[in-house]
């Protein structure tokens, strides 16, 4: 749907993006809002008397608000700009949870979380002293309450994880487990990178602790994200960058003060054009409707896997994950064999673990092609991916 | 080299790979992981009075890569250290687009057509990165 409002399909005709869950295509309009603050409003934020820095300063700031409804949360105030989702994520665990946190406190996540859900608990364990476990997943790899209730102690005081996973796809039940999380004292930290972008987000309703995004999985630019946190949590969090723009005073005396939420995390200038574009990208989604773009995308996944179900030598390791995701490889093709050969006919698959390097202890593959479906892809595109994938009998006479 | 007969040594060596076997401690072992890529292997060497006697490997690859590491195993074991870093020298020339000795190098000859596709340069000199690490070890 929508693809003429898509430049990368004018300029390149016969291009079929299936790796979604990388990055996403920009609509115009999300484009056009940053060529015009480049061009036509320039100035920094919170910084000027001049009509063109106010003008900026509303832009900014109603972004916050257009971010705050579109995720439900209560206050703009819990909605800070950041770098992306691995900003968001190392901000949570260093900033909070580093003082949150004490020796032997346990931490569960899942051996199929993106690195960025991962490596910042390991290296707190390092810096602390406390224990990074790892949930136990069904064996069509979904998390359920009955097998995270399994490895909560008394010790448990964080679980941390993607709402939809960026290689299997699956999406958690993060409703129950944070009403079970809550419950048990325990603090729940959602990434959402492969979330927001496809499904309808609800902080309040869920009841998360904290939550993490990226602008470009979702239409919007690159180099910002979204951290929420729930007010009480956030107003304890400690800075990780310290300078202008959040700080109200200081003097040579050393005595100082910092700003209230949210300009308190969010120093330096920061991404305005990014953000700027971000706020775009919500209200085009807004405007198409979460709900319509999840249901597009699983009628198209189920036509993929159906379709897929034709050839012999495709074996499809998550047939049965609930997002627009689908792995899978060539028998005795290794993936970025499968996906050299796809780039020949012009159709973009991503090949590898996916920054998911504890996946194969799940899928037992170590590595995979993986098509991440999004509002713009089509039927037709997927009858090409067929087509190609059927002959790839010649894959070697293609790519060598 | 003629490109059909390219391709036959490629997918030869990438189907049925030489030494493609998992070795203990009384091998030296590396591990190149390609930076922008997922090929991942390991290479073991056995290497006595700088001679290597036995190698062998194991990994995940493409067919590039684990079709050149077969095709390097072959060459190198029997030779010197010193004489397998010459083929190297050699290979690294060809995949560099430099005048190079073809002699040196015999079945390698297949990628030397590899420099017009950048990103497939890579996964044909991982054997000899890899190799090195080895002999560095050896080395030490």
């Amino acid at each position: 749907m929508n693809r003429e409002d898509f430049l990368m399909f004018e300029n390149n005709k016969d291009l079929i993006y299936f790796d979604n869950g990388a990055t996403t295509f920009k609509p115009k309009k999300v484009i056009h809002k940053i060529v015009d603050y480049y061009s036509k409003y320039t100035a920094n934020a919170h910084r000027g008397d001049y009509d063109i820095s106010l003008k900026v300063d509303d832009e900014y700031e109603s972004t916050r608000e257009v971010v705050r409804k579109f995720i439900n949360a209560k206050n703009t105030s819990e909605i800070i700009f950041t770098k992306g989702t691995t900003d968001s994520m190392n901000m949570i665990v260093f900033g909070f949870m580093k003082y949150y946190l004490k020796k032997d406190d346990e931490v569960l996540i899942t051996k199929t979380e993106h690195a960025s859900n991962v490596l910042p608990w390991f290296e707190l364990e390092k810096e602390l002293g406390i224990v990074v476990k790892f949930i136990p997943l069904t064996s069509d790899y979904k998390v359920t309450l009955d097998n995270l209730k399994k490895v909560v102690t008394s010790k448990t005081k964080v679980i941390s994880l993607a709402h939809v996973t960026n290689v299997i796809g699956d999406i958690r039940p993060i409703k129950e487990i944070s009403e079970y999380a809550h419950s048990n004292d325990i603090k729940i930290v959602v990434d959402g990178a492969q979330s927001v972008p496809h499904l309808k987000t609800d902080v309040e309703d869920s009841d998360i602790d904290f939550l993490a995004f990226s602008a470009h999985k979702m239409l919007g630019p690159t180099g910002v994200g979204v951290l929420y946190g729930k007010q009480d949590l956030l107003e304890v969090m400690h800075p990780l960058n310290y300078g202008g723009g959040m700080n109200s005073f200081f003097e040579s005396t050393k005595e100082l003060e910092y700003k209230e939420l949210p300009l308190r995390l969010e120093a330096g200038t920061q991404n305005i054009a990014g953000v700027l574009g971000l706020k775009e990208a919500i209200l085009y989604l807004e405007n198409i409707g979460m709900d319509k773009i999840h249901e597009y995308e699983v009628t198209l996944k189920k036509y993929l896997l159906e379709k897929l179900k034709d050839i012999d030598n495709v074996e499809v390791y998550n047939p049965l994950s609930e997002s627009g995701i689908v792995i899978f490889n060539l028998k005795d093709i290794f993936a970025e064999d499968t996906s050299r050969y796809l780039n020949h006919y012009n159709i973009c698959v991503r090949a590898g673990n996916h920054c998911s390097k504890m996946v194969k202890d799940e899928i037992e593959v170590k590595n995979t092609c993986r098509i991440s479906l999004y509002l713009y892809n089509t039927k037709e595109e997927i009858d090409k991916l067929i087509e190609v994938l059927k002959n790839s009998k010649n894959i070697y006479d293609i790519i060598l | 080299m003629d490109n059909n007969l390219r391709r036959e040594i490629i997918v030869d060596n990438a189907s049925n790979p030489f030494h493609k076997e998992t070795k203990g401690d009384d091998f030296i072992k590396a591990n190149t992981h390609n930076e922008s890529c997922i090929d991942n292997i390991n290479l073991y060497v056995k290497i006595q009075d700088d001679k290597i006697i036995d190698a062998y490997f194991d990994g995940e690859a493409c067919a590039i890569t684990t079709s050149a590491t077969s095709i390097m195993l072959k060459n190198i074991i029997g030779k010197r250290v010193d004489e397998a870093r010459k083929i190297m020298i050699e290979y690294y020339k060809m995949i560099n687009e430099e005048e190079y000795n073809e002699e040196e190098l015999g079945e390698l000859n297949a990628y030397s057509d590899i420099s017009k596709q950048a990103s497939r340069k890579k996964c044909a000199i991982l054997p000899f990165q890899t190799l090195e690490k080895t002999f560095k070890i050896y080395e030490k």
